[in-house]
């Protein structure tokens, strides 16, 4: 790891105000995706500004039909929530499988779609619920904040505060997990909106990062049932292929976990 | 750098490092408690699980400036003297070790499993949550034999306390 400098943060004014004395800051939340990428020298930040400590960054609030998870919580806090399991099981679920409990220990929503990894399962969650990301100048909707691999909409300076979710009526969450890193090699979010909306959200699977999945959310909007999803077919083109799975093996894998979503949710 | 003031294996200790200063290389190389492995360096492997407030944490992905204030437990610090965690002494009746390099992670790992799951400990638990642990010498299930044997010892060990 290349020199840097370290800070904490215990307010979210005192660390905009620390971002804007420094060079190059980061912000660092749990440190489970910038410390490694640090490690390897794929970032050099001259200055990492921990918004760890901050209180009012954590909890979780339940509140008539939204659910809103406050950034710095950590994944093991999500998981065990009552109000979590309660509103929305599917991302308790979703973090009882994301990475390992270590990682789950550190790790934070905030810092996930911060990051916005294309393989990341949180991003697959706000896109398929509609969420809106609360920073601390603005409400983003999760269609306009997801812009691409590791790109957000967030400017310099600007901290996620929490992320508010629309308790739907029917959601799931399925994934083929990477062996050893534990993610995605293909996830698909799929929700049922109290409206009646279809929303389906693919991670891991397209080049251009976190992905709506319109032919499977026109399939189950005419029937909500993994057997709608058989005769629908994704294209490979602009899809992720590595040596862990071609495209075409991805594309079929975005049906399959979305089959696996549905039945999930019921 | 910077003055970390943490408490480690009960001891209150103030230790200057860079602040690039992994958790990890604080505890090994400033205050020589090599117990704890450096496996991987990419956050997979776990050999390098701490205890940080009684939670299970991976040294290698923490600076060390974020475990200010804080109470770090290492392999070194579970033992009473010379008689052993439960843990440790069930790994070793279990054959639960071969080259021993990923036990002392494992064992924090396993510790905390058997903390957060109790009564409710099955084997497909313990292995499902012991996948951010990884033993190269594949000896994985004397490993979870060790782990289920010493959930009920340590029961046993706390009702006598």
């Amino acid at each position: 790891m290349y020199q840097t400098t370290y800070h904490r943060a215990s307010s979210v004014d005192e660390a905009v105000s620390l971002f804007g004395k420094s060079s190059e800051a980061k912000f660092l939340a749990g440190g489970q995706t910038l410390l490694p990428v640090m490690k390897q020298r794929l970032a050099s930040p001259s200055d990492v500004i921990d918004l760890g400590k901050i209180k009012e960054l954590q909890g979780v609030e339940l509140s008539g039909d939204v659910l809103t998870i406050k950034a710095g919580t950590i994944y093991y806090d999500i998981m065990q929530n009552a109000d979590v399991k309660k509103a929305i099981p599917a991302i308790a679920y979703l973090t009882s499988v994301l990475g390992d409990p270590a990682v789950r220990y550190r790790g934070t929503i905030g810092g996930s779609i911060a990051n916005n990894d294309p393989a990341a399962d949180f991003p697959a969650a706000l896109l398929a619920l509609g969420a809106t990301v609360k920073t601390n100048k603005r409400s983003i909707t999760a269609d306009d904040f997801f812009k691409g691999l590791f790109t957000t909409a967030l400017e310099d300076g600007e901290i996620i505060t929490a992320v508010s979710f629309p308790v739907p009526a029917k959601a799931g969450y399925e994934k083929m997990r990477h062996p050893a890193s534990r993610f995605a090699l293909t996830g698909v979010f799929v929700a049922k909106t109290k409206s009646g909306e279809v929303r389906v959200a693919a991670t891991g699977a397209s080049q251009s990062g976190v992905m709506r999945v319109p032919a499977i959310e026109a399939a189950l909007k005419a029937n909500w049932s993994p057997a709608a999803i058989d005769g629908v077919s994704i294209s490979a083109s602009n899809l992720l292929a590595d040596i862990h799975g071609t495209a075409e093996y991805r594309a079929n894998l975005i049906k399959v976990m979305a089959q696996r979503a549905v039945t999930a949710a019921g | 750098m910077s003055t970390v003031k943490l408490t480690v294996n009960g001891k209150a200790v103030a230790v200057d490092v860079e602040d690039r200063t992994l958790l990890v290389h604080l505890l090994r190389d400033h205050l020589n408690l090599t117990g704890t492995h450096v496996g991987c360096d990419t956050s997979q492997c776990g050999a390098c699980v701490v205890h940080m407030d009684g939670k299970a944490v991976k040294s290698c992905t923490m600076l060390a400036g974020q475990a200010d204030g804080a109470s770090v437990t290492t392999i070194e610090g579970i033992a009473k003297g010379d008689e052993l965690h439960p843990m440790q002494a069930a790994f070793r009746d279990n054959h639960g070790l071969q080259c021993g390099y990923c036990t002392p992670g494992m064992i924090m790992s396993a510790i905390d499993i058997v903390h957060r799951h109790g009564d409710q400990l099955d084997e497909t638990t313990v292995r499902h949550e012991l996948e951010g642990n990884i033993c190269r010498c594949t000896g994985y299930h004397n490993i979870v034999k060790a782990v289920l044997d010493a959930a009920g010892r340590m029961k046993v060990s706390q009702a006598a306390e």
